[in-house]
């Protein structure tokens, strides 16, 4: 990342956008804003639009219709939009890397800044994932 | 109506399907596998769907070495017993009757079939994509063995 | 001629974590017609598990849907074992039966949060997930993940449940019950939320058997069908349970056929581990082949009956898989469910079908070229919160109260 996001030391406005998900990730990360993990007190809000959003984060493993919408939305994100693949479907496809309907990693069509693999990833490692981010973003240390 | 217990099953079928029955296979007393002909296919139908009372689950299309086979899965919930009705297709021009007029619960699946497997279901009410994409390329059917993938 | 406007519901819904598309065809304020289309969620699944074995293709489907994690493997290895006529030891019927409850508790509990979250009450929604979480560390005790729990194999269970840690397990189940007990109050009494959801989305007996529908959307509508009690397999012959159903085939109707059915999926748990201490042995048959031949393998997932369907022809790799999801069949009923309905109760009609869109793979795709106006999935949101709001405002009421002090 060669640019210099002073703009996000506040709060990180968070698009989600699913393609092709098993849903667990997903809901591993609604579940990262319930009370036991409480993402927002980090800053990190959830929003409805891409047009307002500073991170764009990915799960699913994106089959061919998923990824047009994909690379879509990718276009509407205002620049410059941080991309977090999450899951190991959203980074290289899972075990529906050799679908007839999947045309594997998403990476490959949208510029991935950071990924958080597992299957799903628990909360604890998206929140870490998040303040590891976000310091490399303010340029600290996490 | 409906078939007061899992041993009438049989009996019931070969009385009401008759000729149309061409072979019957237990496997045990709740699954049992009919075979009958591509195009008795509505009236089969309609009597287990209607006459008898069972619920569509879902139905499979599969590529066999001899024919291409549909086979139709019955529950009937209130003898706890599945019948699936198996129709064999000409591997050349696989084609038969949509039961989707008779039953709303097919209509999706062989939308799906016609998809995935390439087979024709005639009086459709509305046949077009349903998991694929709509420019996928025609004449490439991803469940058929001699399916290669996209770019072969 | 009314005036036809259509409005996209999608794909990019931050109500609903899969893409779904439906699209609305509106007159005035009224719904008149639906185009509900699929896509975005096909993984080629069926054509994939041909090149797997049979025990790689349970962790296979057991990725289709996250949320009912273990009832497509339940399915799925009930299919194997039917078609090979393989033996599965009593002990692991128990385990099977334990963890698809708590899978049917975890997803109701996720739903009815979620339809809080729809209708505008955020805080039942964070209350519910809370409780949900208890359920999620005990998934992660006794099978090693919160969610994925690999736990079937065809032949069996893959772990055992110890004797030791059962204790453990009633003791977090049987706590549900309280919370339950207050969700259920707070939801069927308040009158609020009878107002955004009684009489709306009605589906009528005769709409469910024609669309073979399945699950709370069927039992909702009058249609007593249920897997567990109609087929019996894993533990559900050794046990005592209701099936619930009701028959206004509202929405209401559907909130409330998944918060009895949780009542009865604590029974039924407690019920398993109660007989599993006297059930010793192996929780595994360790099948060597799966002969030639077909199987039928069915469950009652939390929305409905899963049925895989698996072809043998004698070596390690099914011929043929066919897997059909409960959704499939239940949002297709959205057809009949939306029409003349109000715009601001599309969202929560479509959601009240629980619907796993990963299931059964859905996205649409449709091109609107008419010069109508559009309404985007956050507008729609809107409009539903904005309806709560109104109602609030008319009927003088505040919505669904949680006293956190019921909860010390």
């Amino acid at each position: 990342m060669s640019y210099v996001i002073n703009a996000l030391t506040k709060s990180l406005n968070v698009f989600h956008l699913a393609g092709s998900p098993c849903n667990n990730c997903d809901i591993e990360i609604l579940d990262a804003l319930t009370p036991k993990y409480d993402l927002e007190r980090f800053g990190i809000v959830l929003v409805g639009s891409v047009r307002h959003a500073d991170v764009l984060l990915l799960s699913g493993a994106f089959n061919r219709k998923a990824t047009i919408r994909a690379k879509t939305v990718y276009e509407q994100a205002p620049k410059p939009v941080v991309v977090i693949a999450i899951g190991n479907c959203a980074i290289t496809g899972n075990i529906f890397r050799d679908s007839y309907n999947l045309d594997p990693p998403i990476g490959k069509h949208i510029p991935v800044d950071a990924y958080i693999p597992g299957c799903p990833p628990k909360p604890e490692a998206m929140i870490s994932a998040v303040v590891k981010l976000i310091a490399k973003l303010k340029g600290t240390k996490a | 109506m409906r078939i007061p217990a899992q041993e009438q099953v049989l009996p019931v079928l070969r009385e009401k399907l008759g000729g149309r029955l061409l072979d019957a296979t237990v496997k045990s007393p709740v699954r049992i596998f009919l075979l009958v002909s591509a195009a008795d296919i509505m009236e089969v139908s309609r009597v287990i769907f209607r006459d008898l009372e069972a619920r569509l689950q879902t139905a499979t299309a599969t590529d066999a070495p001899d024919a291409f086979e549909i086979l139709y899965h019955w529950a009937f919930d209130y003898i706890g017993c599945v019948v699936s009705v198996r129709v064999k297709l000409d591997k050349q021009k696989p084609e038969i009757d949509s039961i989707a007029p008779l039953c709303r619960g097919a209509e999706w699946i062989e939308r799906e079939m016609w998809e995935l497997m390439g087979i024709a279901f005639r009086g459709h009410p509305d046949l077009r994509h349903l998991l694929l994409m709509d420019d996928w390329p025609a004449g490439k059917f991803p469940l058929r063995r001699d399916f290669k993938g996209l770019n072969a | 001629m009314p005036k036809k406007t259509i409005i996209p519901i999608g794909p990019c819904h931050p109500l609903q974590e899969e893409p779904e598309f439906f699209k609305l065809h509106v007159d005035g304020e009224k719904v008149i017609g639906i185009d509900i289309e699929l896509g975005y969620n096909h993984r080629g699944m069926e054509k994939i598990s041909e090149g797997k074995t049979f025990e790689q293709t349970v962790f296979l489907v057991e990725r289709i849907c996250g949320i009912c994690s273990t009832s497509h493997p339940i399915a799925c290895v009930q299919a194997v074992e039917n078609c090979g006529d393989i033996p599965v030891p009593p002990r692991a019927l128990y385990i099977r039966s334990i963890i698809g409850e708590m899978e049917r508790l975890h997803s109701h509990l996720l739903w009815l949060g979620l339809a809080g979250h729809f209708l505008g009450f955020n805080t039942l929604w964070m209350w519910v997930w809370r409780y949900r979480e208890d359920l999620l560390n005990m998934f992660e005790y006794i099978t090693g993940n919160r969610n994925h729990y690999s736990m079937m194999k065809p032949g069996g269970v893959r772990r055992d449940i110890k004797n030791e840690d059962v204790p453990a397990l009633v003791k977090t189940i049987a706590g549900l019950r309280k919370p339950l007990d207050l969700f259920r109050a707070v939801v069927m009494e308040d009158p609020l939320l009878q107002a955004r959801t009684k009489g709306v989305g009605c589906l009528t007996k005769q709409d469910v058997i024609d669309f073979c529908a399945v699950g709370p959307v069927a039992r909702s509508s009058g249609l007593d069908i249920d897997v567990r009690r109609d087929h019996p397999h894993a533990a559900y012959g050794m046990v005592d349970f209701k099936v619930i159903t009701t028959k206004n085939g509202d929405v209401f109707d559907k909130v409330v056929v998944r918060i009895l059915e949780m009542f009865e999926s604590i029974s039924i748990i407690e019920q398993c581990c109660k007989a599993l201490p006297s059930t010793p042995g192996p929780v595994d048959s360790n099948p060597k082949e799966v002969v030639p031949g077909e199987g039928i393998g069915h469950y009652e997932a939390p929305r409905g009956e899963v049925i895989h369907y698996i072809r043998s022809d004698g070596t390690n790799r099914p011929a043929r898989h066919k897997v059909r999801a409960p959704s499939y069949v239940n949002v297709a009923t959205n057809a009949k469910a939306v029409l003349g309905q109000y715009i601001a109760d599309a969202t929560i009609i479509l959601g009240a079908v629980d619907p796993c869109y990963c299931c059964t793979e859905r996205m649409a795709a449709i091109d609107a070229g008419t010069g109508a106006k559009l309404l985007d999935a956050k507008e729609l949101l809107r409009l539903s919160r904005q309806k709560t709001e109104d109602l609030k405002r008319q009927m003088g009421v505040e919505g669904p109260k949680l006293d956190m002090g019921a909860f010390a």
